[in-house]
């Protein structure tokens, strides 16, 4: 394969990282061992509530192998609490230890450690403990939460709600009493499990010079190198946080667990590397799960479809404590984007964070997005449907229009879009479905009993979570902004530090696309270099589809300074001024003169040797920039979906999907698709496979494994048209938005309605998700019943 | 992750595993595939002291067809019998029921005898066994006998088997001219087992039918046999009106089990549902 | 000493060298592949045999190495995802064809899910969609959705 020239950006070009992955070389936490490394494993409470009364620890200590055994009490006081980092102004934070001292509030809570000399002796110890509990009644629904007589979790959460979030614009009340109905539905959000293939691992490590290096799969590498330094008590230049490969992350990596305070502490008191991996069934019981809303919702409307108004009602369940960004996801992620890609002026929204006796929520893959386009779509389509007209109408006759941009929906403060065209990607998407033959055979073939649906959703978001000052706002405890450095060697070849964190999303591609275009050198002399707190300056890392458009900007910032650096050199080796100089296809040149053109390579020699540098110009080439965006972008979305019924057995099969998306400009179109496809996917998985759930009584996890909680397969999921729209977003020099979280907010929406369309005939308007087939056929039988009735 | 300790061996012969089982039969348990028995220890849900690998056997192995009858080995895999070109020219329900087995990793270690030995109420070969009126051949320390696979299934998990007793083979008898068999599953969305399973056999005569049997899984605590079914269709010919009320007969059968995950009524409904459209297949 | 305590001996070939490990009876294969042999290549990606992250071929088949004893594997012989390519520093067709297919994000699904393929294209040299899809039933990406694993198989069957 001819390896490819420039400009990259824009052009499919093949991972740089494939062939490490490919043969077995990819180094993920679990492959690390190190001499003299002990095990930990950990013991978790089998209740969802209860009272911890005694644990005996004295049959696991004098198992073989184990080296120590620790019970919550024995930590108190020495590391912990855990706190949340974003934390919405006005919440209650109730307090978290970093195992469970004296109370347990949900089926996989820590209760007690094991270090031993091999897993299997840490495993064998841990079923040697012994913990005597006091069962208390669980909660696990946020709705039966916030009832009076709801067993309470916390003392300093009354009623078990942490946190009261509103936004409004306009005036629904007004809005209401104009209208000619109100219509109302409430829908539920499906609790998920994120379930990256890799499940966490940490190890730690004391160093010689009395640093500790921790290895664990972070999204977040610096940002966990500040919480566990703050949290166990390290200071932090002594802390190093390394993250290898990591085997998905889908934000379930970003967020600040019990065990990765747990090896650190460890490693330091026994003076040894200490590991700890989490089993599959572990991981549904302890790392974070994501979505578990419930809503409620009105719109007023007129007649024609016009949407006056919307007023929205949330309740997130954020399990058991707050998590890192718990308050974050149901209130300014969520209710925010409730209006969608629609003109609707008047808006009411309250969010309630609510715990329960259930694992915490976190982010996942568009954490809040999804749901806030779960609302503004279910309201839409519940519109067209209530008013029976078509749902690419009402879609059409609502949507903000181009010439609207950049767009502050209700009138918002804070939420702006700054970039979009709804009606170019509905009728790309549209025409790539082929919509009006899918129509007519869909009519056709329901004659003959077989039925067919289309399903339509629309989304828009806003993603790279910046500038700072708007983070802190918000009470948000870490900064928007990303960090890069250049670093060019006397050859003129490039080492790209960068404060982003793949998980499989490519950057070794993507971001040396970005800097191989400004600096103007062949990719294959760029490296990059992630997730090493040692290595990379600073970084806020990946999540929030943040990446390309925050850290591909500061990426594209630096190499330009890198460039004008590299042009005051040349200037100086070529003895004319600088604004003479110009820079182009990898030769500083003076045009419409004869002077023969300098290398970047020469000019790369000449900054290390520094024997001819102009006045005020120190030697190296070699720039660092923080970049702060002034804004976030926007992407944007319409999905369309082609299923049949079986309303005898209730199974879905998908028939088409296609999914035109406006990500700004694409860095890597191949890349871009990837995303896409593997999004799209995890929202199919949201509308019609996953779904967590706890006994409500006893609190008890019955989807405690992959043996039931059910992850899509091949099988199980359609071929993915995905293109694309591009409208360079405004509020970055590389006019990128984000993109990987736009198939997880618009499959799920898309998916429901292709269903309710298929059912229509069966007078069906609302199902909860997951639409498994017994979901399915429970609600054709009771659609029949009443027909009969 | 890691199962708690256990020791192993080979048995060399069925009569070494029958002893082994013998002598401890709480603390012994056979291994053959070990896609049951490996996933339950490395959950630590059962922990045995001893495993007794029996893929050494040979009296065990091995498809072996004449012109009467076929013998099929109990450690044969699904995947063996998904190939086996000699036993699918004779039942081509083999196949169709390998291929609906878990996945190929799966089928390539897993046996028919684990399966049916293990009676998981979700397990597809014990609706094909009672559909085929197999024979299930059982050697014990008393010595070895025959038991019809529709009298094997005793409840969930649950056979009659004896604490000792190996399942050593299966019996078929070769098919009458123009009988033909089909399996249907719903499968279920995280496990791939049978939320519902039912394997049809039928042969017509004169246009009504002369032979028919059924085997239900999922949808009980263990695989039955929808014998109202038969005994109405028997010598009736095939109507719209009488492979409903086959079906309906069959799904009245039992009481079906209800989980999280699919309630007894959406079970019984399945089994209707699936009857019907294998007895509409085989009918067409 | 009782059953219990005894380790065995167990002796295979594994990418076509010769290994002897002594191992408790309760080790798994996945283990002593990752831990005693040092090839990390081959993952654990679930503890109920779902995942497929574990697919190594044993004696020619392809096989869930966390759902296997090491000592079950005695005298077998074994290839992973390290022993694919005939040539260490290339890849070999399927590994080609997920690389130009842009079939892989994470890579941790990846090597088990090139030996499914492996088997697949071994069972159905001329597979369609569908019998790609079934084929690698056996093993779970999260991350690509499969839409690019399936043509990257697609692409190895068309050029027979
Ligand atoms: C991921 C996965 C998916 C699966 N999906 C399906 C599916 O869709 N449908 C399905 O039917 N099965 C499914 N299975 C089960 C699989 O088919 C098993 O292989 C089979 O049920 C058991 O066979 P085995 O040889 O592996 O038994 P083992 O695990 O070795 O043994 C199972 C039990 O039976 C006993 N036993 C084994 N052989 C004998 C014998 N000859 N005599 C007496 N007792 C014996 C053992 O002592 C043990 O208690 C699945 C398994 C896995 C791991
Ligand atoms: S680790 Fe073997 S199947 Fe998941
Ligand atoms: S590439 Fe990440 S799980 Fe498949």
């Amino acid at each position: 394969m001819n390896a490819p020239l420039p400009p990259y950006v824009g052009q499919p070009v093949k991972r740089r990282e494939d062939f490490k992955f490919l043969t077995g070389k990819g180094r993920y936490v679990d492959d690390i061992k190190l001499p003299g490394m002990l095990y930990m494993a950990i013991a978790r409470s089998p209740h969802a509530h209860a009272i911890i009364k005694n644990v005996d620890l004295g049959p696991a200590r004098a198992s073989p192998g184990v080296r120590l055994v620790l019970a919550g009490k024995d930590l108190d006081g020495r590391i912990g609490p855990i706190v949340p980092n974003w934390i919405i102004p006005g919440s209650r934070v109730p307090f978290r230890p970093v195992i469970a001292i004296d109370r347990v509030r949900f089926v996989g809570e820590c209760v007690a450690l094991v270090v031993a000399e091999t897993l299997a002796q840490a495993y064998d110890a841990v079923d040697l403990i012994d913990v005597e509990y006091g069962v208390l009644p669980a909660v696990t629904d946020e709705t039966a939460a916030i009832r009076d007589d709801a067993p309470q979790l916390h003392e300093n959460v009354a009623g078990n709600v942490t946190t009261i979030y509103r936004v409004r614009g306009g005036d629904y009340a007004k809005a209401a009493q104009e209208a000619d109905q109100v219509i109302q539905l409430r829908i539920a959000n499906n609790r998920l499990i994120p379930t990256c293939m890799e499940t966490r691992s940490v190890i730690a490590a004391p160093d010689p010079d009395d640093t500790l290096t921790v290895y664990m799969p972070s999204q977040v590498p610096h940002m966990h190198r500040r919480w566990i330094a703050e949290t166990v008590g390290i200071p932090e230049h002594r802390l190093r946080v390394v993250a290898p490969d990591i085997g998905g992350g889908f934000g379930a990596k970003m967020h600040l667990y019990p065990e990765e305070l747990l090896c650190p502490y460890l490693a330091r008191e026994l003076g040894v590397p200490v590991k700890w991996w989490e089993s599959r069934s572990e991981s549904h019981q302890s790392t974070s799960h994501g979505r578990a809303h419930t809503e409620t919702i009105e719109v007023a409307i007129r007649n024609d479809g016009t949407i006056l108004g919307m007023k929205v009602d949330t309740l997130g369940n954020v399990g058991a404590y707050l998590s890192n960004m718990a308050t974050g996801g149901p209130t300014v992620n969520t209710v925010n984007f409730g209006t969608g890609n629609y003109k609707i002026a008047n808006y009411e929204a309250t969010s309630r964070i609510v715990v329960t006796n259930t694992v915490p929520v976190d982010a996942y893959r568009g954490y809040g997005r999804p749901e806030g386009a779960y609302i503004a779509e279910r309201a839409i389509d519940a519109v067209a449907r209530h008013l029976n007209i078509d749902q690419v109408e009402i879609r059409r006759k609502n949507f903000i229009q181009r010439t609207d941009f950049p767009y502050r929906p209700y009138g918002s403060m804070g939420t702006i879009y700054d970039t979009g065209n709804y009606d170019g990607l509905l009728e790309k998407a549209l025409a790539a479905f082929d919509y009006e033959a899918r129509c007519t055979e869909r009519e056709a073939l329901r004659r003959h009993g077989i039925y067919r649906g289309i399903g339509v959703a629309a989304y828009t978001h806003m993603c790279g979570m910046a500038p700072s000052r708007r983070l802190a706002m918000s009470g948000f405890d870490r900064g928007g902004w990303e960090s890069a450095r250049v670093a060019i060697d006397s050859s003129g070849r490039a080492t790209v530090y960068s404060g982003s964190m793949s998980q499989g999303h490519g950057h070794v591609t993507s971001l040396s696309q970005i800097a191989a275009d400004v600096l103007q050198i062949p990719i294959e002399n760029i490296d990059v270099i992630q997730g090493d707190t040692r290595q990379v300056q600073a970084g806020h890392g990946t999540f929030n589809s943040r990446s390309m458009a925050v850290g591909g900007s500061s990426l594209h910032v630096c190499s330009q300074q890198i460039v004008a650096k590299a042009k005051k050199i040349a200037a100086g080796m070529l003895e004319v001024d600088e604004k003479d100089v110009a820079y182009s296809a990898g030769q500083f040149s003076v045009p419409g003169t004869d002077i023969t053109p300098l290398s970047f390579a020469k000019v790369a020699r000449m900054a290390y040797v520094g024997h001819k540098l102009p006045d005020g110009v120190a030697p190296g080439l070699d720039e660092t920039v923080f970049y702060d965006p002034t804004g976030m972008s926007a992407p944007s979305g319409v999905h369309l979906a082609y299923v049949e019924v079986d309303p005898e057995t209730g199974i879905v099969t998908i028939l088409d999907y296609v999914a035109v998306d406006d990500v700004g400009t694409l860095i890597n179109p191949m890349l871009a698709q990837g995303q896409i496809h593997g999004g799209v996917v995890q929202g199919i998985a949201q509308a019609l496979y996953e779904e967590v759930s706890y006994d409500p009584d006893s609190g008890q996890l019955l989807t405690g494994s992959l043996l039931d909680y059910a992850v899509p397969r091949a099988e199980h999921v359609p071929n993915i048209t995905s293109l694309f729209q591009e409208t360079p977003s405004p509020t970055n020099p590389i006019g990128v938005k984000g993109i990987g979280e736009s198939g997880s907010i618009a499959a799920p929406p898309c998916m429901v309605h292709a269903v309710l369309d298929a059912l229509a005939p069966f007078g069906i308007t609302h199902l909860d998700m997951p639409l498994t087939p017994p979901r399915i056929w429970a609600a054709v039988q009771r659609a029949r019943n009443g027909a009969n009735q | 992750m890691i199962p708690s300790a256990f020791g192993y061996v080979r048995a060399s012969s069925l009569a070494n595993a029958i002893d082994l089982l013998r002598q401890d039969p709480e603390g012994t348990r056979l291994v053959a595939g070990g896609h049951t028995l490996i996933p339950t220890l490395k959950l630590r849900l059962a922990s045995p002291a001893l495993l007794v690998d029996i893929r050494g056997i040979a009296d065990m192995r091995g498809i072996s067809i004449d012109d009467k009858a076929i013998r099929i080995g109990a450690l044969t895999t699904h995947a063996e019998l998904l190939a086996s070109q000699q036993l699918n020219d004779v039942f081509p329900i083999f196949r169709q029921t390998a291929t609906r087995i878990a996945d190929p990793q799966v089928r390539n270690r897993g046996t028919i005898g684990g399966s049916i030995a293990n009676a998981d109420p979700a397990a597809d070969w014990p609706a094909v066994v009672i559909a085929l009126n197999a024979e299930l051949e059982i050697v014990g320390p008393t010595g070895s006998r025959r038991v019809p696979a529709k009298d094997f299934f005793v409840d969930i998990f649950t056979t009659v088997l004896e604490p000792a007793e190996v399942l050593a083979a299966i019996h078929l008898r070769r098919p009458t001219l123009g009988a033909r068999f089909i399996y249907r599953k719903i499968r279920h969305p995280a496990s791939g087992y049978a939320v519902v399973g039912v394997a049809v056999g039928l042969r017509m005569e004169d246009g009504l039918v002369a032979e028919m049997s059924i085997g239900v899984t999922g949808a009980a605590s263990h695989a039955f046999s929808g014998d109202a079914a038969t005994r109405f269709l028997m010598a009736k010919p095939l109507s719209h009106e009488s492979i409903e009320e086959a079906a309906k007969l069959v799904s009245e059968a039992t009481e079906c089990l209800s989980d999280r995950y699919a309630s007894a009524e959406y079970r019984a409904s399945l089994v209707r549902t699936e009857t019907k459209r294998a007895l509409l297949s085989l009918a067409a | 000493m009782s059953e219990v305590e005894k380790r065995h001996v167990v002796t295979l070939e594994i990418n076509g060298v010769r290994r002897n490990a002594e191992v408790e009876p309760r080790k798994l294969l996945v283990h002593l592949i990752r831990e005693d042999f040092g090839l990390t290549g081959t993952h654990v990606g679930c503890d109920t045999s779902q995942c497929g992250a574990c697919t190594v071929e044993l004696d020619g088949q392809a096989i869930k190495s966390c759902t296997v004893l090491a000592v079950m594997a005695d005298g077998a012989s074994i290839t992973t995802i390290e022993g694919v390519s005939p040539v260490a520093s290339r890849l070999d067709a399927v590994q080609t064809a997920f690389h130009e297919h842009h079939a892989l994000q994470c890579g941790f699904c990846t090597p088990g899910m090139v030996m499914s393929v492996r088997q697949l294209l071994r069972d159905h040299p001329d597979a369609n969609e569908d019998d790609i899809r079934h084929g690698i039933a056996g093993n779970i990406c999260r991350c690509t959705g499969y839409h690019n694993i399936v043509r990257a198989v697609e692409s190895l069957v068309a050029k027979d």
